[in-house]
């Protein structure tokens, strides 16, 4: 690949190691054959041309600033009288239509004149038509389970992505996945983050790129019950070596205070930069969680007031991954899909297993009045539990609990899939409690959205919380 | 030609990850290298579906045989992107071959133009390969100016060089990108075709 047009510049202004040169080249001028001159190569005479370029045709398009009319000067290109050399220098940026409208019209005119240039301004033409978007902009998120599912087929793997962290190993790559073609736009693009303290629903604004701070924060308990670095060490130790207050490890045990940490401290307002550690945190716990195997059953994963087991804390962080890659694709106005059916049904599980906790909960904080109905208890347990149905595509079975006649039925949808579930959307959890109260069944046909599923899981969810 | 941005280190170990059966290494392979595989198949055979299934060829290649790739030949990405595009002109020869013998036998014309297919499909497969392993200093001011549209002087600005650097850049980049067109300039690498 050395002949002609390889790596070379033509100019044979380059002999040293590549990168040498362009890590010399930054800030000390260039060595090369152009000249240290500004481009205009008389010199920074008088007649030289504006050097504010014109504006190109896609600058409206672009949301930069134009360039102010004032500055213009001439409209009309007055083609610049310039060496051979800075001509030849121009021919990439002119062969990408990345020059003003003056040294258009001088590299043109040369072209009439000079063989060797009009040969290469061809040939770097045509390289330009070989240059095209490097990555498909959207990739199906299906293909991935698709595609994997068939290698597995082929060749079972011997560590296999245990059954409860696949849906976070999915969640996350399809998040992932949404924030490929982010702009600087779209990673701060304002996000408001919805969830109740209390009865009360409560919100925070951040930006996209803050929702994966949370993410990335919250999913550290994880990292951290599994052995692996806490993406907030650094934080922790500042804060312990400066004033020690509430942004010490103590006061940031959860997840709340772990994110208010993260946000308040060093990169604020985050950037683009927490994609990177948030996704190999991610990758990293879907990998440590295939080696503890089965054995990872008994580890807890401390949430700051209350523990869950490594296998609910998974569920629950691709329940948040979800949610929160719907908050964002909702702030950039992008679509996004439910999760899998199989992965809906073990999330929606997982917040019917935590129901009679969570109630439990409510009551000894004081948050339901005690003693106007037997409490729920977990299915099978003597005393009266619930029984939620979920149809259609997520269903795999009847979740847990089974109980007295009156089944309550609220329905919450999602493309595909009927959950027959027990809220009614946007009253959370004396929604619950009213429904167990009532002796009659309380029917609530929603829309189609699956949304409604989301808010479901997310009340009780949250119901856990203090 | 050495790639910069992932250290070969990392090359070495996803590959005894994946020799070693992590279902796990698997999933982040897919996820540093399916839209590279997606996109090249897709400029190979023009068609979405056809990429889906080339897709998954590729990757259960790569779960099945890991050893058949050598960190010291270069780096992983570079021989993903052979399997691929070799696995693509595969398809693509023999789908155009079945629409060939489903009429008369094939006629000159048609077999010409399958190869001028195959051509064009080998030149955009090279220069996908060149744009991905040139130096990054190169490819970030390929980038500026043609996909974010800005010219070399705001080129210059955004990635902190002189002027003259930037052009410097910029005609070096599409002078790499250029021998994409030479025949027998099929880099190295597994899948070569």
């Amino acid at each position: 690949m050395n002949g002609p047009g390889g790596f070379e510049a033509h100019d044979g202004d380059d002999s040293r190691d590549r990168d040498d040169a362009f890590e010399g080249a930054q800030g000390t001028g260039p060595a090369d054959g152009a000249g240290s001159g500004p481009p205009g190569a008389g010199g920074p005479g008088p007649d030289r041309s504006p050097r504010i370029p014109l504006p190109r045709a896609s600058v409206e398009d672009s949301g930069l600033p134009l360039p102010d009319l004032a500055d213009l000067g001439d409209l009309a290109p007055v083609p610049l009288d310039l060496s051979h050399d800075v001509l030849k220098s121009l021919l990439g940026a002119w062969a990408l239509a990345a020059c003003s409208a003056a040294e258009t019209a001088a590299v043109e005119e040369h072209l009439g004149s000079c063989g060797s240039c009009a040969d290469e301004a061809l040939r770097l033409r045509e390289a330009v038509g070989l240059l095209h978007q490097p990555e498909s902009l959207d990739l199906d998120p299906a293909l991935r389970t698709r595609v994997l599912e068939s290698c597995l087929d082929r060749r079972p793997p011997r560590i296999p992505v245990p059954e409860w962290a696949a849906p976070y190993d999915a969640e996350s790559a399809r998040l992932d996945a949404l924030l490929q073609d982010f702009g600087d736009a779209e990673w701060h693009a304002p996000v408001r983050l919805r969830w109740f303290e209390g009865d009360a629903a409560t919100s925070r604004r951040t930006t996209v790129a803050g929702v994966i701070a949370h993410l990335l924060s919250v999913d550290g308990l994880v990292a951290v019950a599994l052995g692996l670095e806490d993406p907030l060490a650094e934080i922790f130790e500042k804060s312990e070596k400066g004033e020690k207050g509430e942004t010490g490890k103590q006061g940031a045990a959860g997840p709340a205070g772990r994110t208010e940490a993260f946000w308040r401290a060093s990169h604020f307002p985050p950037t683009r930069s927490v994609r990177g550690p948030w996704r190999e945190q991610s990758h990293n716990i879907v990998r440590t969680a295939s080696f503890t195997g089965s054995t990872a059953g008994g580890l807890a994963v401390p949430y700051g007031d209350f523990e869950l087991p490594l296998h609910n804390a998974m569920l629950d962080r691709a329940f948040e991954c979800w949610v929160h890659a719907e908050d964002i694709a909702e702030a950039v106005d992008y679509p996004y899909e439910p999760p899998a059916p199989r992965h809906l049904n073990k999330m929606i599980d997982l917040a019917a297993r935590m129901l009679p906790v969570a109630l439990a909960e409510r009551r000894r904080a004081g948050l339901s009045a005690p003693g106007q109905a037997p409490h729920l208890v977990p299915a099978g347990a003597p005393g009266r539990s619930l029984r939620l149905e979920i149809e259609g595509a997520a269903s795999a079975d009847t979740l847990s609990g089974s109980d007295d006649s009156r089944a309550f039925r609220g329905v919450i949808t999602n493309p595909g899939t009927r959950v027959l579930a027990v809220t009614p959307y946007g009253d959370h959890a004396s929604a619950w409690e009213r429904a167990r109260d009532s002796s009659a069944p309380l029917e609530t046909p929603y829309a189609p959205l699956c949304t409604k599923a989301r808010w479901a899981c997310w009340e009780v969810m949250w119901m856990m919380r203090p | 030609m050495a790639q910069k941005d992932v250290p070969p280190r990392w090359d070495r170990k996803m590959q005894q990850r994946l020799a070693r059966g992590e279902a796990a290494a698997l999933g982040e392979l897919y996820d540093r290298f399916a839209s590279l595989v997606h996109s090249l198949a897709h400029r190979v055979l023009g068609d979405e579906r056809a990429a889906d299934g080339v897709t998954r060829e590729v990757f259960a290649h790569v779960w099945e045989h890991p050893d058949s790739y050598d960190p010291k030949e270069g780096p992983l990405r570079s021989w993903v992107a052979g399997v691929t595009h070799r696995l693509a002109v595969q398809r693509l020869r023999a789908t155009e071959t079945a629409a060939l013998t489903g009429g008369e036998s094939g006629s000159a014309e048609e077999l010409e133009s399958l190869e001028s297919k195959v051509r064009r499909a080998s030149v955009a497969a090279r220069a996908d390969y060149i744009v991905h392993s040139m130096p990054a200093p190169l490819r970030a001011a390929l980038e500026l100016a043609y996909f974010q549209r800005r010219d070399y002087r705001q080129t210059a600005t955004d990635l902190g060089v002189t002027e003259d650097e930037a052009r410097r850049r910029l005609r070096l980049g599409l002078q790499l990108l250029s021998t994409a067109h030479d025949v027998g300039a099929s880099p190295g690498y597994g899948g070569a075709v």
